[in-house]
């Protein structure tokens, strides 16, 4: 593996890439908005199979004379496999799941079988949307507070602006792709906020060290030589986790690909952060081996 | 650091088999069951019904307000307070009284206070009471009081839930409360849940009431299922609390379904007073506020036994027998949340996840080999091993297996390869400037200690977090995904370390390469 690239010079204009793509992703997040799933906006999903294949707009069409408010059909993973989402205007009907699966066994001659259902109430979808906020600023001021204990505050700032372009990005990136936003997707933010710190603090650490060990040479140097030094662990483990995830992605079936993919944005867009956003931001704040020395004394005085 | 000592060795070992055996359990026999102990596949893999219900505890609270009028009337009228318009609202009774001071030391008095109980858990009294203007009273359930009725409401609920469902006998149904409203119902393998939902739809409150056009109490209109209007008397004969049983049963003249019933003791006095009274006239009987049946009495009942008759299928018999057995609901339930899967969809589920799990480690593995050669060979070892204890510790623990914990395990082995990967390309950088092999080992394991744990340790936060904040299935993810830290970092830093050990200290004179 070559060992000595030189990032440090690349930092400007990657800073510029983030920034545009950051401002972007927030764009989209604000104008466009994200595709919340049921989990989050309320409703009922179908996993639908039909015995021979129909046309996804004939099951709309079936069941527009019920009224049910926004109807989305789409087809789902195999032939003859689809999933219907249902804004379901009047929340309290206990009895719609037979109601539509009467419709659509009258209207479409086919045989149906009604797969998966999940019909979530007004009431707990704006609970599990809160609750998915209140997780991921936790896990952030979580991954702050770590951090700030390991290492310096100039290093707690760094790591968790890279975990705010992470989180950003990948769901500007759902945002601009319509992609849907349901509990699984929140599980893996999540996760990646867990990864991309990981891959964060491997570098981080080896500055801290490189700091220590070569005091005379500035920031930049210092940082670029860290960042070359774990080079190989982080390309490495980058290619392990994206081996496993694309396995998921492939082969996994249609329930965990959302999820997957959203993994996968992450562990790129985080292993990237760690060298191009989290470094460069060591070099903002001008972290020397000062620096370090002056906390240690204010701990141990 | 490549130092180990017998007693380590053999302690980190049986660890490893101690936990690891475990995982074994799960390919048991179902017939041949050794130690009862085994992964729990979520719902979302072996098909089921999730059920999140919610208590409705307002008509309640009406309901019990209403009952304060006449203890309140009573307490006003024994201690000569004067009142004027006094009115029944909502949740509330208001009422103009001359003498506030009076009446608010009459009702919050700690003694054998009948009107306004103190409740000694809380500290505090069922009832409170806002003054507005000078002699304005309101009276309304206290903070506490609204706590305790609906706490008594949820617990009730929970137990008619449990004997409804165990009724209809489904296998293994978990039922538990969340938070302080709702009631969350698994029912693994259910294919259809709209017999159920239907079932916990009802509060199946029945009583038998007097058709007539005028009674002390009052009468009120009530719709029968014919879509006949009838009059009927608000005076309660009896109620379903005094049933004992009811089963199904076909009336032999007509076949027609019908329930039959059992009342208790309490219940026969009751119901034979009223039916030798009443020869003649008709008697409704009303569930949930709609008659079922309003047969006529044809003489005195006092066996304690009788029988509902109201054009049903037996199916429906069935089910109204069942829910009379079961007791009435409290309050009405509603459905706030429901996701059911279908076995065959498990079934699916678990297959392309056990696939891509198989796919995901080999190419792992095969790229590690290639890489680190014999210590990727170590890492392997280190990974298969992490893979057993990871299943052995979701065994023991016996965890819930969820779709999104199988790509959790996938996750972690694409991640527990870190430790190691950390480890060796620290011990490559030693190996260039350090002349003895053993050293470069040895100083590499330590080097890399600390990085090890601080990148692990954020990856567990996040574990945690998820598992905190997470529901049903990202729960799952969240177990499979924090444990999988834990035993990457055993495997890693124990097993991988003493076989790297054993190997550099048998090779200590050739040129040994990572």
């Amino acid at each position: 593996m070559i060992k000595n690239i030189n990032f440090v010079s690349k930092f400007k204009k990657a800073n510029f890439i983030s920034i545009i793509f950051f401002i972007l992703s927030i764009f989209f997040i604000i104008f466009k908005g994200l595709n919340y799933g049921i989990d989050f906006k309320g409703g009922t999903l179908i996993e639908l199979r039909t015995d021979i294949t129909v046309k996804a707009s004939s099951i709309r069409d079936s069941l527009k004379s019920m009224n049910l408010g926004d109807i989305n059909v789409k087809k789902f993973g195999k032939d003859g496999d689809y999933l219907i989402k249902v804004e379901q205007k009047n929340a309290n009907n206990s009895n719609l799941i037979p109601e539509i699966k009467k419709t659509l066994s009258d209207n479409l001659s086919a045989g149906i079988e009604f797969r998966r259902v999940e019909n979530v109430g007004p009431k707990v979808s704006s609970e599990l949307l809160e609750s998915s906020v209140i997780a991921i600023s936790l896990a952030l001021a979580a991954m702050l507070f770590y951090i700030w204990v390991r290492f310096e505050w100039q290093f707690s700032v760094g790591s968790i602006v890279a975990l705010f372009h992470d989180v950003i990005i990948t769901l500007g990136i759902f945002s601009i792709l319509s992609l849907e936003i349901n509990l699984s997707i929140i599980a893996a933010v999540l996760t990646i906020v867990g990864y991309s710190m990981n891959d964060t603090v491997v570098i981080y650490d080896r500055i801290r060290e490189n700091l220590f060990k070569y005091t005379k040479i500035s920031i930049s140097d210092v940082a670029n030589l860290s960042i070359n030094e774990t080079l190989a662990r982080t390309v490495i483990t980058s290619v392990t986790t994206l081996l496993a995830l694309f396995s998921i992605y492939l082969l996994g079936g249609e329930i965990l690909r959302g999820f997957s993919f959203a993994m996968i944005l992450g562990v790129i867009i985080g292993t990237y952060s760690s060298i191009f956003v989290a470094s460069p931001i060591l070099k903002f704040f001008r972290v020397s081996y000062k620096t370090l020395e002056k906390e240690e004394k204010k701990i141990e005085p | 650091m490549l130092n180990f000592s017998k007693i380590n060795i053999i302690l980190i070992y049986l660890i490893f088999f101690f936990i690891a055996i475990f995982s074994i359990l799960n390919l048991q026999n179902k017939d041949n069951i050794v130690i009862d102990k085994k992964v729990n596949l979520g719902l979302d893999l072996q098909g089921g019904s999730y059920l999140l219900l919610e208590i409705n505890s307002d008509s309640l609270v009406e309901e019990k307000i209403q009952s304060k009028v006449i203890p309140i009337k009573k307490l006003l009228k024994d201690n000569n307070l004067k009142y004027e318009n006094f009115k029944i609202r909502d949740k509330s009774l208001t009422f103009i009284i001359e003498d506030v001071e009076k009446f608010k030391l009459l009702f919050f008095s700690k003694k054998e206070n009948l009107v306004n109980p103190y409740i000694d858990n809380y500290r505090s009294f069922e009832l409170d009471y806002k003054l507005s203007g000078n002699n304005n009273i309101e009276i309304l359930f206290s903070k506490f009081g609204l706590l305790t009725i609906n706490n008594s409401a949820l617990k009730q609920s929970i137990e008619i839930v449990r004997r409804r469902i165990d009724d209809v006998g489904t296998k293994e149904p978990t039922i538990l409360q969340r938070g302080d409203k709702r009631i969350l119902v698994e029912l693994p393998g259910l294919k259809d849940p709209e017999r159920i939902k239907k079932l916990l739809g009802k509060t199946a409150q029945l009583n038998f009431r007097l058709v007539s056009d005028n009674s002390d109490f009052g009468t009120e209109d009530l719709m029968s299922e014919l879509g006949e209007t009838l009059k009927v008397s608000k005076r309660i004969v009896m109620s379903g609390e005094n049933l004992i049983d009811a089963q199904p049963s076909i009336q032999n003249q007509k076949n027609e379904p019908t329930v039959s019933f059992t009342l208790d003791r309490l219940g026969s006095q009751k119901f034979g007073r009223a039916t030798t009274d009443n020869v003649g006239k008709r008697l409704a009987i009303v569930l949930d506020g709609k008659i079922i049946s309003a047969p006529n009495i044809n003489e005195p009942i006092t066996s304690g036994k009788g029988m509902i008759s109201g054009n049903f299928t037996f199916q429906e018999a069935t089910d109204l027998s069942l829910l009379l057995r079961s007791g009435a609901l409290p309050t009405p339930l509603d459905v706030v949340e429901e996701r059911t899967v279908g076995p065959d969809l498990g079934e699916d589920s678990i297959r392309s996840g056990i696939i891509s799990l198989i796919v995901g480690f080999v190419l792992v593995i095969i790229f590690m080999f290639f890489k680190y050669k014999i210590f990727g060979l170590v890492a392997n070892t280190a990974l298969i091993a992490n893979l057993l204890m990871l299943v052995g510790i979701l065994t023991i623990l016996e965890a819930t297996l969820t779709l999104p914990g199988i790509a959790g395990i996938i996750l972690t082995v694409g991640m527990a390869v870190d430790a190691n990967v950390l480890i060796f390309e620290r011990i490559r950088e030693e190996l260039k400037t350090e002349k003895s092999i053993i050293h470069a080992f040895d100083s590499g394991y330590s080097k890399a200690k600390i990085t090890v744990l601080d990148a692990n340790i954020t990856t567990l936060i996040a574990a945690i977090i998820l598992f905190a904040f997470g529901s049903g299935p990202v729960k799952g993810f969240a177990i499979t995904l924090g444990i999988g830290i834990i035993t990457t970092l055993f495997t890693a830093y124990f097993l991988a370390r003493h076989l790297t050990s054993m190997i550099v200290l048998r090779n200590n004179n050739r040129d040994l390469k990572i």
